[in-house]
């Protein structure tokens, strides 16, 4: 991919679901066990998997099981969603079971970074609105909400309410820079300018290099 | 906005340019790569068509899924093979060092950074794993990064991040006889939080940090990001320097280490430096902390009660309720006799030499309770041989304990050593989420190494300063 085929994220529309609790971390999010793997492929399917089943795999009562929410692209969660491990395994397992944007009350900070990076708004709203949003969801399945990034706003039942977006992230994504590789890599010069004046770095690793 | 700290400096020595969105693009001096988070960032390269930029910059190792008894190749496990196989020929291809169990340096990628003085002060080390924040203790800004930030690193050697606020937390005072590094930090994330460092980088200082040895501030920066900081870092000073000189980077090469202390001592925090928050802790008030739920935030010191959740602040009474109905404790009680049925003495918070030394001064002579099942995983292939030099294996031996081969082991359970049903265990390592150890229903009480030990010997959660002393080898 090359940086003009990114495409920009400046809107999510779609119906909730809602995950309640503070502090869900990534263990939960997707066990451990499930990273015995070398791509992302198929990781949906083990979503919240440990919540979603007991021992003999029957299904427990979780929303990403219940029948009304299968169709739902937009998360909606608590606090410090996404704690613990950096595994972007958390949030590709959410996408890949068809989330394309989470509004919470906070998100740990490197489960935001990997969620941006797959192009994936965490966008943040104080404990009260989430509550209501979460409610609604409950009473509105199928009703549809409209995550704006760019204007920092989700529009659900009638009403807009105002979110809010972390800057470098609402640029990222309404200017479809979210994926940064070619555009840190077109910075070869003042990458080897920095490199150099890095008393560590220096020139004998640099002549290792080349020998290589 | 802070000015003058070592992240400040570190980070401007480190800016390649501000990117179009804001965020700064950083030179990473050191990519710390293993088998759980590399592969899918290695395949979007090939699909991409892109090189390694810097294999020099680059070092591997194999920790979270490597088996801790049987290690002859093909692995048992298929997907352990699998992830291994893919690795070496990943790094083979792009011609970066790695430390397979061949070698004698494998080990989990938080010890062998340091021991093999990779680690250094004034860096920007990243690795895709959370516990980055470890080699903070040199005076590095390291950070854990996901997948697609790996791809970026491998791809162009840089990193696009935001500048974080600083919280100078200082320890001050001596800390009390067996009351480890564990302790402090576990004392810190549940003074400020499991998201109390959102948005912060951790300075650790003050006389309690400054005593402690290498080691001791590894632990604590390891678990920076179990507070919800990202990284978390020390300040180097004559420790730090100490430790760097034995290491092999610069055992043979005193020119080097002189010219580059140069620029060590210079990255320092100023003296008048400003932070964006200072908190204080007496260290002296520390007693051995344990934890009663599921988050590291959850702890109380040994002879504390469990709080009754009605007392907490609002956002944490639900998971608190949630928590100790999962590890069945009762508010109003201690943790001191809480029944165990596994002691872990391993992890990359707490698998060191020193961490070993300790716990073996409190198991020798005794016997581990019949009740339990008792290992210790080294953090290195080194960390386990020097242990064997000293005889370390020997002592938890015949107490009864397994001495295994080093990895990540039953921190987090991605090879065969898990928790079983609803298990509880006593763990030296850093995370007791539910599920963590490979069990939904296992229940991880965390705790330090000597307090590990204490747990293995008693069967339960014990306080390690109370254990008869009468007991020791005649």
């Amino acid at each position: 991919m090359t940086s003009d085929e990114i495409p920009s994220v400046e809107y999510v529309e779609g119906s909730g679901i809602p995950v309640r609790g503070n502090d869900i971390d990534t263990d939960q999010i997707i066990p451990a066990r499930f990273m015995k793997v070398v791509t992302f492929d198929g990781l949906g399917e083990f979503a919240f998997f440990d919540q979603r089943f007991d021992h003999d795999d029957n299904q427990k009562e979780h929303p990403f099981n219940d029948d009304k929410y299968q169709d739902a692209n937009v998360l909606v969660v608590n606090a410090n969603f996404g704690c613990g491990s950096s595994r972007e395994h958390a949030p590709q397992a959410l996408v890949r079971w068809g989330i394309d944007a989470i509004i919470g009350e906070s998100f740990a900070e490197i489960f935001a970074g990997n969620c941006l990076a797959l192009g994936v708004p965490t966008v943040t709203a104080d404990s009260e609105t989430i509550e209501a949003l979460q409610e609604w969801i409950e009473a509105n399945p199928d009703g549809t909400i409209e995550v704006d990034v760019a204007d920092e706003t989700v529009t659900y039942g009638g009403k807009t309410i105002d979110v809010t977006v972390n800057e470098a992230q609402r640029k990222a994504l309404v200017d479809g820079i979210w994926d940064t590789t070619a555009l840190m890599k077109s910075n070869t010069e003042a990458i080897e300018k920095t490199a150099a004046s890095l008393p560590y770095v220096g020139s004998e690793v640099n002549k290792e290099a080349a020998d290589d | 906005m802070s000015e003058g700290t070592l992240y400040d400096k570190v980070w401007e020595n480190h800016r390649v340019t501000t990117l179009p969105n804001g965020q700064d693009q950083l030179f990473v001096g050191l990519h710390l790569i293993h088998e759980v988070t590399s592969p899918q960032a290695f395949g979007m390269l090939r699909e991409r068509d892109i090189e390694v930029a810097r294999p020099d910059l680059t070092h591997a190792t194999v920790d979270h899924i490597v088996p801790t008894d049987a290690r002859d190749r093909p692995f048992a496990n298929d997907a352990a093979e699998e992830m291994m196989a893919e690795l070496e020929e990943n790094v083979h291809a792009a011609g970066i060092d790695f430390d397979d169990p061949t070698t004698g340096n494998q080990g989990i990628v938080h010890v062998i950074g340091p021991e093999q003085g990779l680690t250094q002060p004034g860096m920007t080390i990243v690795c895709g794993d959370s516990h980055t924040a470890t080699h903070g203790a040199f005076g590095a800004l390291a950070f854990g990064i996901g997948t697609s930030q790996i791809r970026d690193v491998l791809a162009t050697q840089t990193i696009a991040m935001d500048k974080k606020k600083v919280r100078k937390i200082e320890v001050t005072g001596e800390l009390g006889e067996c009351v480890t590094a564990k302790d402090v930090i576990l004392t810190i994330i549940r003074r400020l939080g499991t998201d109390g460092g959102v948005g912060y980088v951790y300075e650790y200082a003050g006389e309690a940090i400054e005593n402690l040895d290498m080691e001791g501030r590894m632990s604590i920066c390891n678990m920076s990001i179990e507070g919800g900081a990202r990284a978390g870092y020390v300040n180097p000073d004559e420790t730090t320097y100490e430790w760097l000189a034995e290491t092999d980077e610069f055992e043979d090469d005193l020119e080097r280490f002189e010219e580059l202390k140069a620029y060590w001592e210079s990255i320092a925090s100023d003296a008048d430096a400003e932070y964006d928050d200072v908190v204080t802790i007496d260290g002296s008030e520390i007693e051995p902390v344990v934890t009663w739920g599921t988050t590291p935030g959850q702890g109380i010191g040994i002879s504390e009660p469990i709080p009754e959740p009605d007392s907490l602040p609002a956002d944490k009474q639900e998971t608190a309720r949630r928590a100790q109905k999962h590890m069945r404790v009762e508010p109003g009680d201690t943790m001191d006799g809480y029944n165990i049925d596994v002691a872990f003495l391993g992890s990359c918070t707490n698998a060191r030499l020193p961490d070993l030394r300790a716990a073996a001064e409190i198991v020798e002579g005794r016997q581990v309770d019949e009740s339990v099942r008792a290992m210790v995983v080294p953090g290195s292939q080194r960390v386990k041989a020097a242990a064997e030099r000293e005889g370390l294996d020997d002592v938890f031996i015949e107490a009864g304990f397994d001495w295994r081969d080093a990895g990540c082991s039953m921190c987090l359970g991605m090879n065969d050593d898990q928790l079983v049903g609803d298990e509880a265990s006593a763990s030296s390592s850093n995370r007791n989420f539910v599920g963590r150890q490979g069990s939904k229903d296992g229940r991880t009480v965390l705790m330090s190494p000597v307090m590990v030990a204490a747990a293995a010997i008693e069967g339960e959660v014990t306080d390690v300063r109370e254990l008869p002393k009468a007991e020791v080898k005649a």
